[in-house]
């Protein structure tokens, strides 16, 4: 298939229709976070790099907050490692949706993988036609957005007011609608209040970012152990 | 922090960031897995947004205390009664975004 076949025009249009409620809110953090990092004294070309190469928003603010702060260059790196390990399970959870696909693909497409583009992503996954290279295209839409967000705020950020026009709630607002689109079935709304119920509990307990992690972890593991109880209660009655 | 150290500090956050998300991407796609693995994975995308959500908008930021009263949460309710309604992303977006805006000005 060549490049500019109207397939490709078409996909990449699609692409992008799928993830600008993404660049609407990193348009609001990443100007957050350019504006913190130019405090913290990084220079613009410094904060780019990071938004190149890390490409994860709250680990930056948090390096940020430890740079500050003075931290050893070890302890923001184990940090850093903590906070991103959720990424691990949205991955693994992306993989049964690219099955077979080019390895040099699947490293490319692997580096843009955040909760936004997971969750976008894997919504259009589980609909039709989506495939390896629309969710491609979104994760580096993404990523450029985020990066030139940045940019803007080690530039430009102080004389734009926090919290304008309500943009600091995109994020919450998209994750709201694609939670929506998640809940398929009673299972999968009981699941999700469990891991919202931990998530309160474990945040307020747990210092640090595993909240996500613990809790998620666990509410599946109790979805896969009810539906085995469901099931075997099923067959039951079927013998009856 | 020199420009060096800053450097290798980025550098080493990247790789830790990198390798999580690509080592299941890497090596899973071309696994059969067991079912109660591709089950378990199916839940964990609902349960991964209600772990962001939930602590977002029902902690206070402030106190750091749970609060009902405070405009991310009453701005929740409506924003995901819209989403289940209409399941349009971007409506949902615009209608969260103006509803939280509202609020922080006459709460």
């Amino acid at each position: 298939m060549s490049m500019n076949s109207p397939d490709t025009a078409l996909h990449t249009k699609r692409a992008f229709a799928a993830a600008w409620p993404i660049c609407l809110g990193y348009l609001a953090i990443g100007m957050a976070f350019g504006v913190l990092a130019r405090q913290a004294g990084l220079a613009v070309y410094q904060i780019a790099l990071m938004s190149c190469i890390v490409f994860a928003g709250s680990s930056q603010f948090i390096a940020v907050s430890m740079i500050s702060s003075n931290a050893a260059v070890l302890s923001i790196i184990i940090t850093t490692f903590m906070v991103n390990l959720r990424h691990l399970l949205m991955s693994s959870s992306l993989s049964l949706h690219v099955k077979g696909e080019n390895k040099l693909m699947l490293s490319l497409f692997s580096y843009g993988v955040t909760d936004e583009s997971f969750a976008v992503n894997l919504g259009k996954f589980l609909g039709h036609g989506w495939n390896i290279r629309d969710a491609l295209v979104v994760n580096h839409t993404a990523n450029a957005f985020w990066i030139f967000s940045t940019i803007i705020g080690g530039y430009a950020g102080a004389f734009i007011p926090s919290g304008s026009f309500g943009i600091d709630y995109a994020l919450t607002a998209m994750f709201l609608c694609l939670l929506v689109f998640q809940l398929r079935g009673s299972l999968f709304v009981l699941l999700s209040v469990i891991s919202g119920v931990l998530s309160v509990a474990f945040y307020i307990m747990i210092p640090g970012n595993l909240y996500v992690i613990l809790s998620s972890v666990l509410a599946a593991t109790i979805g896969v152990m009810l539906k085995k109880l469901y099931l075997r209660h099923k067959i039951k009655e079927g013998d009856q | 922090m020199s420009s060096g150290e800053y450097l290798l500090c980025i550098m080493g956050m990247g790789l830790v960031t990198y390798i999580p998300r690509w080592l299941p991407l890497f090596y899973l796609t071309d696994k059969r897995l067991p079912f109660w693995l591709v089950e378990w994975l199916t839940f964990i995308p609902a349960c991964i947004l209600s772990a962001l959500i939930f602590p977002s908008i029902i902690i206070n930021p402030d106190t750091g205390t749970v609060d009902f009263m405070h405009p991310a949460f009453l701005a929740a309710v409506p924003t995901f009664l819209f989403a289940l309604k209409t399941r349009s992303l971007g409506g949902t977006v615009i209608v969260g975004m103006s509803l939280y805006w509202l609020l922080q000005h006459f709460l």
